[in-house]
């Protein structure tokens, strides 16, 4: 079938401000809108700009507002998403670059502003430290994120002030605060309770919805909550 | 153009380059350089495990573990590499562990291990608890664990440059070109020692589980820098690629007890693996399922097989093979268990078919997956040049890039995360203890020259010209068709020919974009310009070699030829695009070559 895609178009060499553009392609119903995008790179227009690489939902390079809403291009079949022209735009609250192409540096600044990897100080022993696989399951959810910005550039309080860390940076701060091997936990829960920190999320919800690996973000930022107001991981 | 000092540079950041930035920066100044953002790196699409003979779950040995490696090699991995990997491997994996990789748990809270294709005991010969497993995303926690690390250790990236280009003053590596992609600037990167870890080229193939970015950039650019590439003709096609996607269904899932089905609703490789069956190698699991295809016996007709996880089907083969826990108590599996241990293949199951395969069986079909040959390197990472095994000063490469070689014609599943953490490591000492101790030499000033040149040559919008995706297409279908699990001289001539052809017809093309900024256009037709090179030198490689050993299967030389092929291959491409090809031998120490059955 012959699908229309309307593309969110700016070229910063040649454009004043950003344009729609809409392309007719051949799809199959289980095409991926990331093959649509290829099929119009490859065979109509090569200058179209986008990022991609694994193609099936891992490496998290794709991320883009289709028909409005955040999703991974690679997660997104034709037959999934409602009949009619495909509308592809970039993320927003990260500046525009080029076509879907947008500035991913601040989003990976405030990953790493919240100490997103494992203090633990103490003489390791000979073999692996041990952790019960309830343990583990505490913080399970969380280590499936990818980075891909979804989860930030759906927030509305992430579009008002782009200081916000934003929901990605929270979920990976969740993951080392419930790990049971880590010992920065207090840290990071004062670097979140700054005015930047947990106390922007509103529980809007959208990260979550936005999330292509389904972690419960709105949850993970509650706890986090909870853990600064009553000092306690439990 | 800028021009940047460190002692060490890193091209790529998956698990082998972050491992290998990570311990040179300990000691030398250390730049990662990355097409990607480093969380893109494919190592993170990895799933089912790392090989260690932690012997958590059962008894287990690091020298059970070489064995089973140099004989899923088919014999052509060097013996002394082998045993140095399975060794280290224990270390390693509690190193990552300590680094804070979620590892999966057992009961009394250590690291869980799962059995995995061609791992073994090597007294009864029944399948092994070896790979070391968090889900089934493994690689992504290895990426995202190292990534982590390297943050903490304030490495110096440089994330979406193209590296372009080695440079080299008088044989001795001296640095890289590489282009910014948001502005098409030129960078050199001086430095004294060059770590090579730019991963695969699975994109020469039609049906792949490679993400874009494998287009094999480090091996091409050595090839233009005279340096060979070693046994290019082994390829690995992973038995369960998703349908017509290519997607890569872990072997976990027949670590966990799944079956393959044929269209007789027979469990077909009973026939040709008797003791390990459905985790026999995965060179031998590709090709039976090939012949099962040929033999019309695909699902309704078609040309796919079912890999079946349902637990009612785990359960029954599991009680015909009368497998049992570790305490004992026979094996039996539950929904709630699957979900817990498969999550991520559930999911793509459930997005890209439809269906849930624990309700229903998965479609699957060999697809390209991994590179055993690569650049040639000793076991210290040290890229080497030729019959001899002449070090190439300053220049080391780790991982897929790389041939140790520790895969020889065949991998073990676990084995290629293994690799990166290992020689990754190793690559990176021994880069920062060679980058400590010498001069920096004066560049040349037409460093950039040769990389210039390149994009320039492709840099054309105007007159008449070709689109680089149709030789792109072309390219794929024929190395599918013709050099892909089985092999002929005559379909290997043919594709040749027809690779020449579109090599040819490369230098001709028309772009839409000569802009400056993310000209996507531009490198991919670069990249693309790596893949035919190597498609090239690979159908080369395995037309000369006149037998079938491991993931090389010639269907008019069927057997393996160890009086005259117990070697290895490496590969020139000379200046005039022929393939020059010299031998060098096989290390062998403590195993003799013999049958390999499994």
């Amino acid at each position: 079938m012959e699908i229309k895609v309307k593309i969110l178009r700016f070229n910063p060499e040649t454009d004043k401000r950003p344009h729609y553009q809409t392309f007719r392609v051949e799809a199959e119903p289980t095409d991926r809108v990331l093959d649509l995008l290829e099929k119009i790179k490859g065979y109509q227009d090569g200058s179209l700009a986008f990022r991609r690489s694994c193609a099936h939902g891992i490496c998290g390079s794709d991320a883009m507002r289709i028909n409005g809403m955040n999703r991974l291009a690679c997660k997104t079949l034709v037959k999934d998403l409602s009949k009619g022209t495909i509308t592809v735009e970039p993320l927003l609250g990260l500046s525009l670059i080029k076509d879907l192409i947008v500035d991913m540096d601040p989003f990976f600044e405030h990953y790493e502003s919240v100490m997103p990897y494992l203090v633990n100080d103490e003489p390791p022993p000979l073999k692996e430290r041990l952790q019960s696989p309830e343990e583990r399951e505490r913080f399970d959810d969380t280590t499936k994120c990818i980075l891909c910005a979804a989860c930030t550039t759906s927030c509305p309080s992430f579009w008002s002030n782009g200081r916000y860390v934003g929901p990605a940076a929270i979920v990976n701060a969740h993951r080392f605060i419930f790990d049971s091997r880590d010992r920065a936990g207090a840290e990071r829960l004062r670097i979140l309770s700054d005015q930047f920190g947990v106390y922007r999320c509103h529980t809007i919800f959208n990260c979550t919805l936005a999330c292509p690996r389904e972690i419960q973000i709105t949850k993970a930022i509650g706890e986090i909550k909870r853990a600064i107001a009553t000092g306690s991981l439990d | 153009m800028k021009v940047h000092q460190f002692d060490v540079v890193v091209l790529g950041a998956g698990g082998a380059g972050l491992m290998a930035a990570l311990y040179a920066s300990k000691t030398a100044t250390t730049a990662v350089v990355s097409k990607l953002y480093p969380s893109r790196s494919h190592t993170g699409t990895a799933q089912g495990g790392v090989g260690a003979a932690l012997g958590n779950l059962e008894e287990d040995h690091p020298e059970w573990h070489t064995f089973d490696t140099v004989k899923g090699s088919d014999y052509l991995g060097d013996q002394d590499a082998i045993e140095f990997m399975c060794n280290e491997a224990v270390r390693a994996v509690y190193e990552l562990e300590h680094m804070g990789l979620p590892f999966s748990r057992t009961p009394d809270g250590r690291i869980a291990q799962r059995p995995f294709g061609g791992h073994t005991n090597n007294i009864t010969g029944k399948p092994v608890r070896r790979s070391c497993y968090a889900a089934d995303r493994t690689g992504h926690m290895i990426l995202q664990t190292l990534y982590q690390q390297c943050i903490k250790n304030n490495v110096t990236f440089f994330n979406e440059f193209q590296v372009l280009d080695l440079i080299l003053v008088n044989g001795v590596a001296q640095g890289v070109v590489a282009i910014e992609l948001a502005t098409s600037e030129f960078h050199i990167f001086h430095a004294n020692a060059v770590i090579i870890a730019t991963g695969g080229h699975g994109r020469i193939w039609k049906i792949t589980s490679n993400a874009y970015a494998m287009t094999g950039d480090g091996v091409a650019i050595a090839l233009r820098r005279g340096i060979p590439a070693e046994d290019m003709e082994f390829f690995q096609f992973h038995p369960t690629g998703i349908y017509k996607l290519g997607i890569l269904i872990t072997e976990g899932v027949r670590g966990e007890g799944g079956v393959l089905i044929n269209g007789q609703g027979e469990r077909f490789m009973e026939r040709y693996a008797p003791r390990v069956k459905d985790l026999a190698s995965r060179d031998v699991v590709s090709r039976a399922m090939y012949l099962e295809l040929r033999e019309g016996r695909g699902i309704d007709g078609k040309d796919f097989l079912y890999l079946d996880v349902r637990p009612e089907t785990v359960n029954k083969f599991a009680a015909l093979d009368g497998r049992t826990r570790p305490d004992g108590s026979p094996y039996r599996v539950t929904t709630e268990e699957l979900l817990l241990k498969l999550p991520d293949i559930i999911d793509f199951c459930r997005t890209y078919l439809g269906i849930d395969p624990i309700q229903q069986p998965m479609p699957v079909q060999p697809t390209a997956h991994y590179a055993m040959g690569g650049i040639p390197t000793n076991r210290f990472g040290e890229v080497v040049i030729d019959e001899k095994n002449k070090v190439l000063p300053g220049l080391y490469a780790a991982g897929e890039v790389s041939c140790v070689s520790v895969h020889g014609a065949n991998r073990l599943g676990t084995n290629s995360l293994l690799d990166l953490i290992v020689f990754g490591k190793h690559a990176g000492l021994r880069a920062a203890e060679y980058a400590c101790q010498t001069q920096f030499k004066t560049l040349p000033k037409d460093a950039a020259d040769f990389a210039r040149e390149q994009l320039d040559s492709l840099r054309r919008c105007k007159g008449e010209g070709e689109r680089v995706s149709a030789i792109a297409e072309e390219m794929k279908e024929v190395m599918m068709e013709h050099v892909g699990v089985f092999r002929t001289a005559e379909g290997m001539e043919q594709a040749l020919k027809k690779l020449q052809e579109l090599k040819e017809r490369y230098r001709n093309l028309k772009l839409d974009d000569c802009g400056t900024v993310f000209n996507t256009e531009l490198l991919n037709a670069w990249e693309i310009g790596n893949l035919l090179d190597l498609a090239i030198v690979t159908t080369a490689s395995a037309l000369a070699r006149k037998e079938s050993r491991g993931a090389h299967a010639r269907e008019d030389y069927p057997k393996r030829d160890d009086k005259n092929w117990l070697k290895h291959t490496l590969a020139w491409l000379e200046d005039d695009g022929k393939v020059k090809l010299r031998y060098k031998p096989v290390v062998i120490t403590k195993y003799p070559p013999k049958e390999r059955t499994y």
